[in-house]
């Protein structure tokens, strides 16, 4: 058998261990960043000018400082400085997390200044608050329509965990290098990782589809052939 | 009349891009008034409308129902305030992502706070009313335009409120359709609603309203009932000769 061949086999269990800690990684930010990207979205519509400033500087930060210097700035910096004793792994998570939080929040934005000014204006006229009007028609409408955008975030995420290797989380990367660095079969690999990447993409990516399927709001066409 | 109106306007002035929009405007709804402003595109009808149930706040003025000053900082007066005025658009602006049964229930739940059970019974009786009740699990996209208002004015209506504020509508309606929504409002009429509608609908208008509020560049500037302004030398009178010359009606 070429050694290519054989250390690929030998290395899958190990790269399928770390598939497991990438797709956590990627599950946990994703959720991080949906969990605050959400609020962070309605208040860069809706809040008062300061919470405004303040939720347009954050988004600035995140979008603008590259994810490596952040996963250095976080680690070594300000988990440390707070006292916060959090795993690499937790910390790779969290890190990602705020800055999808980040991007997540200008899919939703998107989705919600998209939304028909009227759908807010009949909320309010049946005497519903502002916060009611957004948590019963706003967000279950602009969600929706954020999910293309969602699943797209899903598969740049789950490439930027890879960075998550130089402080030592044991995913793909590091399993990869390490094996490749034993054997010296670089390019079958990272052949190997690459495939590993591209099916976790593709089952998210289809995933989402099938969720966008389900929610689909009856008599809305979303695709169809031009005749 | 010397009672307090169930709506009372005094005095609302709103400026919009440096415009003013509504000068000085001052109108009461008495209990089971129709009252239809007409008036020329851009005159300030569906601002009226809107500072009326304070989804635009005034710059000046005051609004009252039933005697009471609202003051629309305060959340809670406002909510209960917009829950007792009914509001009917244009362009129906029902909920996308609920049907139609669940337009109606919708707020039964979160403002009325009613219990599942109740909501939905009271949702089944508004749209039996509107003539609906086999339509109640469609999507807004799969009705017809006709239906999409009356699930409208039935969601409106679930809520019990005092007074129906209604801008233009039938205006995005085809006209086969327009006769099927009137017949609804004059339902309403007839039943002792009070309802202030901005229409161009002026045959079902002269037939039904108590009074015709002329509106022209921010102003009431006649008023009266249809038999006092429909007569020849008033603005009312040529605009509405006008509309029926261009468009011709449905009779409602
Ligand atoms: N947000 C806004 N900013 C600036 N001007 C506005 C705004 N909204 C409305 N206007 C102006 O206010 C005026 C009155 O508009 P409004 O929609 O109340 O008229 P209308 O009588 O309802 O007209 P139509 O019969 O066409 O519905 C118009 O000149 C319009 O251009
Ligand atoms: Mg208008």
């Amino acid at each position: 058998m070429p050694t290519a061949l054989t250390a690929c086999i030998d290395a899958l269990p190990s790269l399928l261990m770390g598939a497991v800690s990438t797709v956590g990684m990627l599950l946990l930010a994703m959720a991080l960043g949906f969990v605050l990207g959400v609020p962070l979205s309605v208040a860069q519509v809706y809040g008062p000018r300061p919470l405004r400033w303040l939720a347009g500087t954050y988004v600035w930060f995140f979008r603008g400082v590259p994810i490596l210097v952040q996963l250095y700035l976080f680690y070594f910096g300000l988990f440390a400085l707070l006292g916060l004793n959090l795993s690499e792994f937790v910390s790779a998570a969290a890190v990602l997390g705020l800055t999808s939080s980040a991007y997540q929040s200008q899919i939703f934005r998107g989705s919600i200044q998209g939304l028909h000014a009227g759908q807010l204006k009949a909320a309010r006229a049946l005497g519903m608050t502002d916060r009611q009007a957004i948590a019963s028609i706003i967000l279950p409408q602009a969600l929706r329509l954020s999910i293309p955008g969602w699943s797209n975030e899903y598969s740049i995420l789950l490439k930027d965990t890879a960075v998550a290797f130089v402080i030592g989380v044991t995913e793909i990367m590091a399993r990869t290098r390490f094996a490749a660095s034993r054997t010296y079969e670089h390019f079958a690999l990272y052949i190997l990782a690459g495939v590993l990447y591209f099916v976790l993409t593709a089952v998210g990516v289809r995933l989402l589809r099938r969720l966008e399927k389900r929610v689909r709001i009856p008599g809305y066409a979303q695709q169809g052939s031009l005749v | 009349m010397t009672d307090s109106p169930i709506l009372g306007a005094a005095n609302i002035t709103k400026r919009l891009g440096g415009k003013t929009i509504l000068d000085n405007v001052s109108l009461r709804l008495d209990k089971g008034d129709l009252k239809v402003l007409i008036g020329p595109s851009g005159g300030g009808k569906s601002t009226l409308l809107q500072c009326l149930n304070l989804l635009i706040l005034p710059e000046k003025g005051q609004i009252s129902l039933e005697g009471r000053d609202i003051h629309p900082r305060n959340k809670r007066e406002l909510s209960s305030f917009r829950q007792q005025v009914g509001m009917i658009f244009q362009d129906f602006n029902l909920f996308d992502h609920l049907s139609a049964f669940e337009n109606v229930r919708i707020a039964l739940i979160k403002v009325k706070k009613l219990s599942r059970r109740a909501a939905s019974e009271r949702a089944e009786q508004e749209l039996a009313r509107v003539g609906l009740s086999d339509k109640g699990g469609l999507y807004p996209a799969q009705l017809s335009g006709g239906q999409k208002q009356r699930v409208a004015v039935a969601r409106a209506l679930a809520m019990d409120p005092k007074v129906m504020l209604l801008d233009e509508p039938t205006s995005a309606l085809d006209p086969e359709l327009i006769g099927e929504v009137l017949a609804v409002i004059k339902d309403l009429s007839l039943a002792g609603m009070t309802m202030l509608m901005a229409t161009h609908q002026v045959g079902f208008s002269a037939q039904l309203a108590d009074e015709f509020m002329f509106m022209d560049q921010g102003r009431i500037v006649e008023q009266g009932s249809p038999k006092e302004l429909l007569v020849p030398g008033t603005r009312t009178q040529a605009f509405c000769s006008k509309i029926t010359e261009l468009a011709g009606e449905v009779p409602g």
